[in-house]
């Protein structure tokens, strides 16, 4: 924002402005230059704003009334469900919200993998995504626990029982995850606690993923370096708020048909029973946002293995723009990456798929073979192709190719030969 | 557009898988018209009045209904049973209250804002009378199973003569519904075992249903209202989008490239 000069016109904002610059950075912001090529693959990160300040106005609202407490949790969640006023729309609107703000993190991370945004000079803004994703899961997973059902307390023992994985002082770390010798009160209430602060953590990592991102501008399906501003680029007041405004509306009503129609589609009928000890239930399973992690965790033999194999499937994301040896980001001028592209996705869906499945039999082949490509994408596929993939060259700026012209630069060319010689 | 087309396609595989993957043992439960499904979807009022009849005649001696208060069975949304109704079933009821003056605990007929009275004083109680299992709380079973409602009528209706080769323990019936098919509960309803205030035939059929109907309304007391406002709020969305659509238009179409 340095090469920012900005001068407001009144004096009182400009004796502002001198002391905190406020109104430069609210310049800033509208007259950001953005590619002009964006698709709608780009509202994502809008919508994920928007999915945060949900799942805070909406979750500050449910802490006025939760109780956290092992005997009273559950039964404080059926007073808002019953006795608080809107409580039963405030709590599904959390509740749905979680899944959506996931589905979007989704949409906006592998779009990020398609057009290549994590690569230079972008690796910063990618890895403090890859960290907000990561307290996402921790957020969400506590979350699941608040309700007290028997998901929440049967989730809460096989997850942190992972950690009893590490060698020597395993055991002692889950006793202190615990705060005791089981999932009980104190765990609830810690998990509340942490559950409350994550997302306030998550806020101030947006803001610097937000920081980084405006340094060297965004990305674009073209994945070319821009000039800005300039004839590619538009300001993001208003094309880009009108046009993510209009991204956000559309996501808003899938998330209210969830919300209004189905809203227990997504949970778990087994968390509408209190949480008992005692009693297993027949499958233990997470939301449905954090079964390809749990079918790799349950894919390999091995505790510790399993539990080291979902950490770094997690964790090889912060070194892709390292692993991708590619100097061409969009995967459009990219054949070969495309196609292992798709195929990435559809071994995601189907590892989330197996984890929704028992892990025996021909499900859990299938998910070993779906986590073995999952590492092989990104350890050997993308390291190599990186060097033997032949690129479609890529057209010089965004106007060429928004114009219809060939985003193929020798046709481009040729093209312009064929019209001087005539 | 197309991307949104596509986008649209893929959300909708993936939450179609994933969907059904929850309910992979999926059995053919007993299928019936449930009127308030579907974006309108509404209680029958009558069904709701029967099914609590049901629901405190039959159900009530075992199972629990802790999380309801007599004053919801009057309320806007439920079986809508009037104020001198509401305050009269109450009134048949006996809870106990105190510590009065003297410090003595004391019965006394139910208020509307009394909860349901528990059926057992606890969990044991209630283990101790049913052969070792414990009759679930009604409040939110409805939505504690994977089939919900269509789960609870069939298993209502779901009990049989074990198949031969199947023995079964003292206590435990055969069900074809119930996970693993055998149950502690024997068979709740038989046909004509109640009568109807409004003269509705009491089939077992008719039962099921409107108990049925019953429990979806106590899991989910505010069932109405969300599906009233729901269509309000997503009519609302529709109608900003297209607005907000062609504003955008507009704007874009100032610059060389298309939205």
């Amino acid at each position: 924002m340095s090469d920012h000069d900005y001068t407001p016109t009144s004096k009182v904002g400009k004796w502002f402005n001198d002391r905190l610059p406020l109104l430069t950075l609210a310049n800033h912001l509208t007259d950001y230059p953005t590619p002009k090529n964006l698709n709608y693959w780009w509202t994502f990160g809008g919508i994920l704003t928007f999915c945060l300040i949900t799942q805070i106005v909406t979750g500050l609202t449910l802490a006025m009334h939760y109780i956290a407490h092992a005997d009273m949790a559950f039964e404080s969640v059926e007073h808002i469900m019953r006795d608080v006023n809107y409580g039963w729309l405030i709590r599904y609107i959390h509740a749905n919200g979680a899944s959506m703000f996931f589905l979007a993190v989704y949409i906006h991370i592998f779009r990020s993998l398609f057009y290549g945004s994590y690569k230079s000079p972008r690796e910063i803004i990618w890895i403090i995504g890859i960290i907000i994703y990561l307290l996402m899961m921790a957020a969400a997973f506590m979350g699941y626990v608040l309700p007290w059902g028997q998901m929440s307390f049967w989730g809460a023992t096989v997850i942190t029982n992972l950690f009893s994985a590490i060698p020597l002082v395993g055991e002692g770390i889950v006793t202190w995850l615990w705060g005791g010798y089981s999932v009980d009160n104190p765990t609830l209430t810690r998990f509340f606690t942490l559950h409350y602060l994550i997302p306030f953590l998550i806020l101030g990592l947006v803001v610097l993923h937000i920081w980084a991102l405006h340094v060297p501008g965004n990305n674009n399906p073209v994945g070319i370096d821009i000039k800005k501003p300039s004839k590619d680029t538009v300001p993001f007041h208003p094309y880009i708020v009108i046009k993510d405004g209009f991204a956000l509306l559309m996501f808003m009503i899938v998330f209210a048909f969830f919300v209004f129609y189905s809203p227990n589609i997504l949970g778990h009928a087994d968390n509408y029973i209190e949480a008992n000890p005692m009693v297993t239930p027949a499958h233990i399973v997470p939301e449905w946002y954090l079964l390809p992690f749990y079918a790799i965790l349950r894919s390999v033999p091995d505790k510790l293995l399993g539990v080291v194999a979902m950490l770094s499937a997690i964790l090889i994301l912060a070194v892709l723009p390292w692993l991708d040896t590619s100097k061409i980001r969009s995967a459009v001028f990219r054949p070969l990456y495309k196609q292992f592209y798709w195929i990435l996705v559809a071994d995601v869906l189907i590892l989330g798929y197996m984890g929704a499945m028992p892990a025996e039999g021909l499900y859990l082949l299938i998910a070993r073979v779906a986590t073995a490509y999952y590492f092989l994408h990104f350890l050997v596929i993308l390291p190599v192709l990186g060097f033997k993939e032949k690129t479609i060259p890529v057209p010089l700026s965004i106007t060429e190719s928004v114009m219809g012209g060939s985003p193929n630069l020798a046709t481009a060319r040729n093209k312009e030969s064929f019209e001087k010689s005539k | 557009m197309k991307n949104l087309i596509k986008l649209s396609y893929i959300l909708s595989f993936f939450f179609l898988s994933t969907a059904s993957s929850f309910s992979a043992e999926k059995v053919d439960y007993l299928k019936t018209d449930w009127s308030f499904k579907g974006l309108f979807g509404k209680f029958d009022r009558g069904s709701l009045q029967r099914g609590y009849q049901v629901y405190t005649e039959v159900c009530a001696s075992c199972h629990s209904m802790k999380y309801l208060s007599y004053r919801n069975l009057g309320e806007k949304g439920g079986p809508e049973f009037s104020e001198a109704e509401t305050k009269a079933i109450a009134a048949s009821f006996e809870v106990i209250d105190g510590p009065n003056a003297d410090g003595e605990m004391f019965t006394r007929p139910a208020k509307l804002s009394d909860k349901f009275v528990m059926p057992y004083e606890n969990v044991k109680a209630a283990q101790a009378a049913n052969g070792g299992a414990y009759p679930p709380d009604m409040s939110v079973l409805v939505k504690a199973r994977g089939g919900g409602v269509d789960y609870i009528y069939s298993l209502l209706q779901g009990y049989e003569d074990a198949p031969s080769g199947m023995a079964l323990d003292d206590g435990v019936h055969y069900n074809k519904y119930m996970y693993g098919n055998k149950i502690k509960m024997s068979a709740p309803l038989s046909d004509g075992l109640i009568e109807y205030g409004d003269g509705t035939e009491a089939t077992v059929e008719q039962m099921s249903k409107d108990v049925t109907t019953f429990l979806m309304w106590a899991a989910e007391p505010h069932l109405e209202a969300r599906h009233q406002m729901g269509f309000k709020a997503i009519l609302y969305l529709i109608i900003l989008t297209v607005l907000v659509y062609f504003s955008m238009k507009k704007i874009w179409s100032r610059v060389e490239s298309e939205v």
